[in-house]
C-alpha cells in the first residue's frame, strides 16, 4: 500500500512516499513564500525516485495544519485533488502530531509550539507512549506565555518543540522543566506523515477527499460591515 | 471506506480509468520540470516535436481551465479554443457581501471546499472522460494570491496526475480571449475596454496573442468606483448591478459629474469621480439615488467610450469590444453599441457570463498559449501583480 505524503503546514514544504517498507523516497524545502512552486515538482522528484507512478498510489495523507494559511491552501489543495483525481481515500493529519511523531522516543513530555505570527503559536502537548507520543490537549492558538504557564503548571520536564519554540526561545529558556529543542526538529516532516498515515490506513481509517479541509483554529481576520453606506 | 476507490465507482467524476491512454507526447522529463526559466525553451522543444497539429473541436484538444483569482471558482472545459463544452462558476459575493467587499482569507478558505465540486461537476457536464483532457490551464495571476494559488496548485496536480501539461494563463490576456468564445467571427484589430472590479484598461487587440495597453486607471478600477458609491449610498455590495438597476429610473444628465481625463491621453481616473458623488451627496442629501446613480454611470460609460472610439480611430480597429465584470454595465454596453453604430465599427458585446469571470477564457487563452509557447514549468507560481505580456 502506497502513500504520498504532503507537507506543508509552515516555512517548510516537503513531500514523501512510502508504504509497508516504510518511507522509499522524500524531499522537502525550507524556502518560505514557496510552497506553490516547489510542491508539483516535488512531487515529480519523489515518485521518480521511489520508482512509481502516481497511479499507483492507494492514498494520499497530507498536513492539515494548524500552521500558515498560504502554505496549508497550497498543500491541501493538491493533495485533495490527487486524491480525487485518482479516487484514492485520504489521511488527513495535525502538524503538531507530525512534529511530536520525531521525538517518539525522547522519554520526556512534549510541547509542540508552532508559529501562528502576530504573537501568537499554535500548540499541543504530548506524552511519549509505548509505539509513539500521545497528545494530551487538544490543538490551540494562544500567546508563547500561554505555553508557558502550562508547562509550569504541568511540572514534569518538558521538550519544547517547534517553530514557534525557536523563534521564542527566550520564553522558555529560563523555564527550569523546559529544554528547547534546536531547529532540527522545528518542522513537521514528510515523512513522519507518510509513517503515521501508514499505520491508519492500516487501520483503514480513511477520510473522503471532500471532508478534508485545514484546520485553521483561527477566524478569518475581517469584521461584517453591519454599517452599510459609512464611507 | 472499502469501496470508495476503484474505477466501477464513476460516481466519482474525477476516477482516472485502469487502462492509461496514449498520449500523442512523451512524457516530460522531470528535470526540465525542476528548474525555471530558461527550460521553458526545452519543453517547448519537447512540445513542438511530440505534439500533432490539433485539429479544431475534437476530444483530444479540450483543456480544462481553472479560475481562482478573485471571489469566483470556476471550472471549465473548452474544445480547440472555441467550443465551449461546460463553464461552471461557483460565486462566493453571499460569502463576501456581509464585508462589504472582497476578504481575501475568506475567498482563499472559500477556494479551498469548492475547488474539487466545481471541477467535478465542469468535468461531467462537459461529457468527456477526464482522459480526454490535453492539457489544464489556470490563472496565475493578476489576483489575490491566498486564492490564485488554490487554482494553481488544484491545476497541476491534476496535469501530475493526468500527464498532460500545465498551462499558466494570465487573467487579464484571459478577458481579452472571453469575446472570441461568443463571438467566433470577430474580427481584428478590436479595442477592448477591460473594465472590472480590480482592472481598468484600454487594450489594443492586434492579434490573438499581440496587444497594446493603450491606458490604464491611475487610481480606481471602474468598479471599484461602482462599489464605493454604491457603499456610500448605503446600497450593498456588489454595487455594479444595483446601480444600474437604479439608474434605470433616474435621469443620467440630472447631475453633471465630471468627466476627468477626457481629452487627455489613454488613461482612466475614477477616484475624483467617486469623491465629486460622495461630495454632491452630502451638500444635497435629497437628491434622489436614482438621479445621482444613473449620472454617476452616465459619467464612467462617457469617459470609458469616447476614449476607446478615439482609439479606434487613431489605430484603424475594426470594431470595440467589452471585457471584464462592468462590462455587464447596461449603460456602457448601449452606449458602446451607439459609438460603434455612429463610427462604422463592429461591437462585440459579450455575454454576461463571458464579462464576469470564469474559466473557460482561461481555457480558451490556455489552448493559444499552448500553442504558442507550449506547456509551463511547474515551478511556475502564482504571480498576484502579473500584468499584460505585451508584445
Amino acid at each position: 500500500m502506497l502513500i504520498l505524503g504532503i507537507e506543508s503546514a509552515t516555512g517548510r514544504v516537503g513531500c514523501a512516499v512510502g508504504g509497508h517498507d516504510g518511507v522509499l523516497a522524500s524531499v522537502q524545502a525550507t524556502r518560505e513564500r514557496r510552497h506553490a512552486e516547489l510542491l508539483a515538482p516535488q512531487i515529480q522528484v519523489v515518485c521518480d525516485n521511489a520508482g512509481i507512478s502516481l497511479r499507483d498510489l492507494a492514498a494520499v495523507a497530507v498536513d492539515v495544519g494548524p500552521g500558515l494559511y498560504t502554505g496549508l491552501r497550497v498543500g491541501v489543495a493538491t493533495a485533495v485533488t490527487i486524491a480525487h483525481a485518482l479516487s484514492v481515500p485520504m489521511v488527513p493529519a495535525a502538524s503538531l502530531d507530525l512534529v511530536a511523531h520525531r521525538l517518539r522516543h525522547c522519554g520526556r513530555a512534549v510541547a509542540v509550539v508552532i508559529d501562528a505570527r502576530r504573537g501568537e503559536v499554535f500548540h499541543a502537548r504530548y506524552r511519549c507512549v509505548p509505539g509513539g507520543v500521545q497528545r494530551i490537549s487538544e490543538p490551540a492558538v494562544g500567546s508563547p506565555d500561554h505555553v508557558v504557564s502550562q508547562i509550569m503548571a504541568e511540572g514534569g520536564e518538558t521538550l519544547v518543540v517547534g517553530d514557534g519554540a525557536v523563534r521564542y526561545r527566550e520564553r522558555f529558556d529560563p523555564l527550569r522543566e523546559a529544554c528547547v529543542a534546536d531547529r532540527g526538529f522545528a518542522h513537521p516532516s514528510a515523512e513522519s506523515l507518510v509513517l503515521l498515515a501508514h499505520a491508519q490506513a492500516l487501520r483503514e481509517e480513511f477520510v473522503r477527499p471532500e471532508a478534508v479541509e485545514p484546520l485553521y483554529l483561527r477566524r478569518p481576520d475581517a469584521e461584517p460591515n453591519p454599517r452599510e453606506g459609512a464611507p | 471506506m472499502t469501496g470508495f476507490r476503484g474505477r466501477a465507482d464513476r460516481s466519482v467524476p474525477l476516477g482516472v480509468p485502469a487502462e492509461r491512454i496514449a498520449r500523442p507526447w512523451p512524457e516530460r522529463p522531470v528535470s526540465a520540470a525542476n528548474k525555471s526559466g530558461s527550460d521553458n525553451a526545452a519543453l517547448r522543444d519537447a512540445w513542438e516535436q511530440s505534439a500533432p497539429a490539433l485539429g479544431p473541436a475534437s476530444a483530444t484538444t479540450a483543456i480544462l481551465g481553472i479560475e481562482t483569482s478573485c471571489d469566483e471558482t470556476a471550472a471549465a472545459v473548452v474544445a480547440g479554443g472555441q467550443q465551449v463544452l461546460s463553464s461552471v462558476v461557483s460565486s462566493q459575493v453571499d460569502l463576501h457581501a456581509r464585508y462589504g467587499g472582497v476578504v481575501p482569507e475568506v475567498a482563499g478558505r472559500a477556494h479551498v471546499v469548492r475547488m474539487v465540486p466545481v471541477v467535478s461537476q465542469a468535468l461531467v457536464e462537459s461529457a468527456l472522460d477526464d482522459s480526454d483532457i490535453a492539457a489544464v490551464a489556470a490563472t496565475v495571476g493578476p489576483g489575490l494570491v491566498g486564492a490564485l494559488l488554490v487554482g494553481v496548485s488544484a491545476a497541476k496536480a491534476l496535469a501530475l496526475v493526468w500527464d498532460v501539461p500545465f498551462v499558466a494563463v494570465n487573467h487579464l490576456e484571459a478577458h481579452l480571449h472571453a469575446a472570441f468564445l461568443d463571438e467566433p467571427s470577430l474580427e481584428l484589430p478590436v479595442v477592448v475596454i477591460l473594465v472590472s472590479g480590480g482592472h481598468t484598461m484600454l487594450v489594443l487587440m492586434e492579434d490573438r496573442l499581440r496587444y497594446r495597453v493603450l491606458g490604464a486607471t491611475v487610481d480606481d478600477a471602474a468598479g471599484e468606483a461602482f462599489d464605493k458609491v454604491a457603499r456610500y449610498m448605503g446600497l450593498g455590495y456588489p454595487g455594479g448591478p444595483v446601480i444600474d438597476r437604479l439608474s434605470v429610473q433616474g435621469a443620467p444628465d440630472a447631475i453633471a459629474f465630471p468627466r476627468a481625463m477626457l481629452h487627455d491621453g489613454w488613461n482612466f481616473s475614477f477616484s475624483g469621480l467617486k469623491t465629486s458623488v460622495i461630495n454632491h451627496l452630502r451638500r444635497n442629501p435629497d437628491s434622489t439615488a436614482e438621479d445621482v446613480a444613473a449620472s454617476f454611470q452616465e459619467a464612467v460609460a462617457d469617459v470609458l467610450v469616447a476614449k476607446a472610439r478615439r482609439a479606434a480611430a487613431a489605430h484603424h480597429a475594426r470594431g470595440l469590444c467589452l471585457a471584464g465584470g462592468v462590462a455587464a454595465n447596461s449603460r456602457l454596453r448601449e452606449m458602446t453599441l451607439d459609438a460603434c453604430t455612429a463610427d462604422g465599427l463592429a461591437a462585440y458585446l459579450p455575454s454576461r457570463a463571458m464579462c464576469t469571470d470564469n474559466a473557460a477564457m482561461v481555457a480558451a487563452a490556455g489552448w493559444w498559449r499552448l500553442q504558442a509557447d507550449g506547456p509551463s514549468p511547474l515551478t511556475v507560481g502564482a504571480d498576484p501583480s502579473l500584468s499584460l505580456p505585451e508584445s
